[in-house]
């Protein structure tokens, strides 16, 4: 089944088209730009291409995954949005898979893994990652020096992420090169047993963990000076 | 008239999120959804909060303007959805569920521009618009005066406000009285019982002096300021505040500036048709003014019925269909939302 993945929860913005088959999953075609500030602009163009470069059309899509972050809010929208709205028109069912996971999932080796996305404001998004590959704490939004210290207590030997590679220093663990950001054929395979099962189709709600600050675009200047 | 375009539309500039259908001049569905109530404890609307509120609401809004029009996305002929001006995060959620809708649909999309949309909306009540036409939009995010020569590829800024915005101004005003937000229903409201002479507010950008270089815009900030003064010295005199006069008194001024400035702009250029859109479109008194102003000069006043005049998708759909009618080109699908779009910008 040709399954389309976007994500949109860091600088990374990313579609890909994969074939889901009873015993794998097979990258088709795949574009990823990092810019941090074009989320909106780049996505749409980047399926176009993809379903291009593999010579589909929308309707040959048989499922949508898309990343839920967590992001910081605005650009991890654009992926959300886009997932849902293509799988309205399809009919076709959108699973959502912790963005993070992505990261943290191919990253490990035996030995617990911490995976780390910017959150901005001198922050991390992250989660940590037992041997096997699954997630054991997270996704939390701190400073980097309390996502460090929560990993050193689960044993993790290893930091991974565009996250990790900001905040090296304050996380005082190596950094594991690869991979910066969420692998969109990842991100395919902790959905493919959803998908071949034919789960029923998810709500793709984002992973925020923050909330919104409450300040109004108009009305909060003070009545008199 | 089945023959005419099909046309989408989908708002998301600030707080409402809209999705309406036309055929040509024809409103199919118009469906809505509110994160008002979510913002009203801020006394103004919270970016953040609005954005969530847009990704929840514009699939099932979708599906209700969908039914309502009785059509299937794949009759749509194009879609249309409001690039700017507005909130960014806000109008990003549109713009990308526009373009999500376009590639599955494998349709073309516009992204246009939500000032002219709002005098678009207008042909969806009363048909096509004569042009040229003078355009005063005013609500809680713009205050505008614009002259509309050709509606599909370009309208020309006459003024606009300084400060406030004309909304903003009714919602400050109607705080300080204690009413609830958003501001314009209960001022209008009130102003009903009210003596719109017993308080002179002032009428910003009106003396000889502004004339030279504002004339044709606005500053409601003023206002604003008088009101909260004369109320605060009200309550320091331990003397009620007569809520009624005070609404009254000051929609007045602001009604009486904003037509004096639409009904003169309209005269300078020999203009014989004034619409009226935005969310302050909807005051009572704003459309009663304008009617009464304008009549003394053969000037004919357009205001689309309330529903239409607030933010909502068929003004979106309406400019679409205008824009596909003259031969618009689409935009492209890596077209952004542009929080700060120019009015010389019809679509994108
Ligand atoms: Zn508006």
């Amino acid at each position: 089944m040709l399954v389309l993945v976007v994500d949109s929860s860091t600088p990374a913005v990313t579609a890909a088209l994969v074939e889901i088959s009873a015993d794998g999953v097979t990258s088709r075609a795949h574009r990823c730009t990092v810019d941090a500030r074009a989320h909106g602009e780049l996505l749409a163009p980047q399926v176009d291409a993809v379903l291009a470069d593999a010579g589909a059309r929308p309707r040959d899509l048989g499922a949508i995954v898309a990343g839920l972050g967590p992001g910081p809010f605005t650009g991890l929208r654009v992926g959300l949005v886009t997932a849902a709205t293509m799988g309205q028109v399809l009919g076709v069912p959108t699973y959502g898979v912790c963005s993070l996971d992505g990261i943290g999932y191919p990253a490990v080796a035996g030995e617990p893994v911490l995976a780390a996305s910017d959150a901005r404001r001198k922050e991390l998004y992250w989660a940590v990652y037992d041997g096997a590959g699954q997630r054991i704490v997270g996704p939390e939004v701190s400073t980097p020096a309390v996502a460090a210290a929560r990993a050193r207590e689960l044993g993790a030997t290893i930091a991974v992420g565009d996250g990790a590679h900001r905040y090296a220093e304050a996380l005082d663990l190596p950094v594991r090169v690869e991979p910066r950001y969420p692998e969109a054929t990842v991100l395919a395979q902790l959905a493919a047993e959803r998908i071949r099962a034919g789960a029923p189709s998810e709500r793709l709600t984002p992973l925020y963990l923050r909330r919104p600050d409450a300040v109004a675009a108009i009305g909060r200047k003070p009545v008199l000076p | 008239m089945a023959d005419e375009p099909l046309i989408l539309g989908i708002e998301t500039s600030c707080d409402e999120t809209g999705v309406g259908i036309v055929r040509g001049h024809t409103l199919l569905a118009d469906a809505l959804a509110s994160s008002v109530e979510e913002h009203a404890r801020f006394g103004g609307v919270v970016p953040e909060v609005a954005s969530r509120a847009h990704l929840e609401a514009i699939v099932p809004t979708m599906q209700r303007a969908l039914t309502e029009a009785g059509v299937t996305l794949a009759d749509i002929d194009a879609i249309a959805v409001t690039s700017g001006p507005g909130l960014a995060g806000a109008l990003l959620v549109g713009v990308a569920a526009a373009k999500g809708y376009a590639l599955a649909a494998e349709k073309p999309v516009y992204g246009v521009n939500h000032l002219a949309a709002h005098v678009a909306v207008d042909t969806l009540e009363h048909g096509p618009l004569p042009e040229p036409a003078i355009a005063l939009l005013v609500s809680g995010g713009h205050s505008s005066l614009l002259l509309v020569d050709d509606l599909a590829r370009g309208v020309t800024p006459l003024g606009a406000t300084i400060d406030d915005a004309a909304g903003e101004a009714f919602d400050k005003v109607a705080r300080l009285l204690g009413l609830p937000f958003p501001g314009g229903p209960p001022i209008d409201r009130e102003a009903r019982a009210g003596d719109a002479a017993s308080i002179a507010f002032p009428r910003g950008l009106t003396a000889a002096k502004d004339l030279a270089a504002h004339r044709y815009d606005f500053s409601f900030s003023g206002l604003k300021t008088a009101v909260a003064r004369w109320v605060e010295a009200r309550q320091r005199a331990g003397e009620p505040v007569p809520v009624a006069d005070v609404a009254a008194s000051f929609q007045e001024a602001v009604c009486d500036v904003l037509t004096n400035k639409a009904i003169a702009a309209c005269r300078a250029q020999g203009i014989e048709t004034l619409v009226i859109g935005g969310g302050v479109a909807a005051n009572s008194r704003l459309r009663a003014l304008a009617e009464q102003r304008a009549e003394k000069y053969g000037i004919h006043v357009r205001v689309p019925r309330p529903k239409l005049c607030t933010d909502n998708g068929a003004m979106v759909a309406a400019l679409g269909s205008h824009l596909v009618a003259a031969g618009v080109a689409p935009s492209r699908l890596d077209l952004p939302a542009d929080s700060a779009l120019p009015l010389t910008t019809v679509s994108v």
